[in-house]
């Protein structure tokens, strides 16, 4: 069974969204996602200080197997990538909740965040695939 | 309903994660493909290959048959055991199928054939079978096993009688046994040394659990497909395929033109093609650039399309972004552009040949 952390935030694409205050959150994907895909090789990171819309592809995580787009959960500005999976992509397999966190975001509208799953609806979610 | 091989329950046991394969469930990986792949480069690993069809020819034009089958030609086996590589062509020269046959006698040769391919493989077969005194039989009671890496060898051989050692001591690469109750082929689809072991059923399972506590590691087919395009080896459907000639595969060597009064299947087609230059070639890329080359991807060379990837993937050996890439003949470029995603990334042309026997060629 995968790991779906209850204090996170969710996406129906994978992907997990942690409030760190301020409007800012930090995004990755979920153990599920990382388990679907195998073996990350490649992260291919968004721009720093790019502005992106909500379900915009702003990323790319290749494992072996595929490549897979990494889109924002929500409306903002990227203002720090993890430059660690650079050289360290397998991060997202081994620790997709902390140290293979891909990017984080400054929210246009914090309020937005209302609009997320929480672990028990991506739970839901998931057992439906 | 898909269908399962006799090891089914030993993948589902060892937590691959299972997906389909041509009908067949079959394992993907055991966790990671990526150390699967390493342990065929560095220690030894262990492929259920049991899916792949396994026909029987026998009868007094056994020879005849498939010399007229098969691009190749079954005359230059007389080694009882002997195998060869060939490709099954259509009157236009296009791939049906790639596939091993093994020499046991005069009247009985061992074909195996993809999985993927059965039906139309055997179709095909049974339809050229009606000209000769011939009979093709599908096994269905046997597994099989590829036993690969540098101590795949010494590894399988631990777990075998002093009989079944006995046959296989000193078996050439491209030659099998049989060995009691195993068929032990010195073939393989890594680029390493190793076996593929044909086994009934019931042997199988407990030849694949005493190879396990042997150290043996299993592995899926993810790396499986990493392994055989490190080492250069087409995929059918892929690499090649019905529209794609040998001569466009780079399975030109696998083309026995003499004795030049051998009729096969494709024959005049091929020979037509050669003399005029066959229109595409298969070649090797390493990308340059970070990113990860895909099938379906285009060759791009000043602002034009030249070519597509045919097998792309990130090469655990080398670390680096390998593909095979169908292109056009007059390709002469030692650097090309391949379109990934929104960007062209910068690619060199190699010999599609990536690794052997654990060491890096590009």
């Amino acid at each position: 069974m995968s790991q779906i952390p209850a204090e996170l935030k969710y996406v129906s694409s994978h992907e997990w969204i942690r409030d760190e205050g301020d409007g800012v959150v930090t995004i990755g994907i979920t153990d599920h996602a990382q388990e679907l895909l195998g073996d990350v090789v490649f992260v291919d990171a968004p721009e720093v200080d790019s502005e992106v819309d909500a379900e915009d592809e702003i990323a790319v995580v290749e494992s072996v197997k595929a490549a897979s787009d990494i889109y924002a959960p929500l409306a903002g500005t990227i203002i720090e990538v993890n430059e660690e999976l650079e050289d360290s992509p397998e991060l997202v397999n081994s620790d997709p909740y902390g140290d293979g966190w891909m990017f984080k975001m400054k929210l246009a509208d914090a309020g937005d965040m209302d609009s997320l799953l929480s672990a028990e609806e991506y739970a839901d979610e998931i057992a439906e695939d | 309903m898909a269908n399962k091989t006799p090891l089914y329950q030993a993948h589902v046991d060892a937590n691959a994660r299972i997906v389909d394969f041509g009908g067949w469930d079959m394992p993907l990986n055991y966790g990671s493909q990526i150390d699967e792949h390493h342990a065929v480069r560095q220690d030894a690993g262990m492929f259920d290959v049991s899916h792949m069809t396994v026909v029987e020819v026998t009868g007094g034009e056994a020879k005849a048959y498939l010399r007229y089958l098969l691009a190749n030609d079954v005359d230059k086996l007389k080694e009882s055991g002997k195998a060869l590589y060939s490709g099954m062509l259509n009157e236009e020269g296009g791939v049906i199928d790639d596939l091993i046959v093994y020499y046991l006698t005069d009247t009985h040769y061992r074909v195996v054939v993809n999985a993927s391919t059965r039906d139309k493989d055997l179709a095909w077969m049974e339809n050229v079978a009606q000209q000769f005194d011939v009979a093709i039989e599908e096994r269905v009671d046997v597994a099989m096993i590829a036993v690969q890496g540098p101590n795949a060898i010494e590894k399988a051989q631990s777990i075998m009688s002093d009989e079944q050692k006995a046959a296989v001591a000193g078996l050439k690469p491209f030659v099998a046994a049989q060995a009691g109750d195993l068929f032990v082929a010195r073939t393989g689809y890594t680029g390493e040394d190793g076996y593929e072991i044909m086994a009934p059923d019931a042997k199988g399972i407990e030849f694949w659990n005493q190879l396990a506590a042997a150290g043996v590691k299993p592995c899926g087919l993810a790396a499986r497909d990493t392994l055989r395009l490190e080492a250069g080896m087409n995929l059918y459907g892929h690499d090649m395929d019905e529209t794609v000639s040998p001569l466009e595969a780079n399975m030109g060597w696998t083309i026995a033109w003499e004795p030049e009064d051998r009729d096969f299947v494709g024959r005049k087609a091929l020979t037509k093609q050669k003399a005029q230059g066959a229109p595409r070639k298969l070649i090797g890329l390493v990308l340059e650039d970070k990113g990860i080359m895909r099938e379906g991807q285009e060759v791009i060379v000043n602002d034009e399309v030249v070519g597509v990837v045919t097998s792309g993937t990130m090469s655990p050996t080398t670390g680096k972004s390998i593909a095979m890439a169908r292109v056009n003949r007059s390709l002469q470029e030692e650097q090309v552009l391949v379109q990934i995603r929104k960007k062209q990334l910068s690619a060199r042309v190699v010999k599609p040949s990536f690794v052997r026997k654990g060491e890096s060629l590009i």
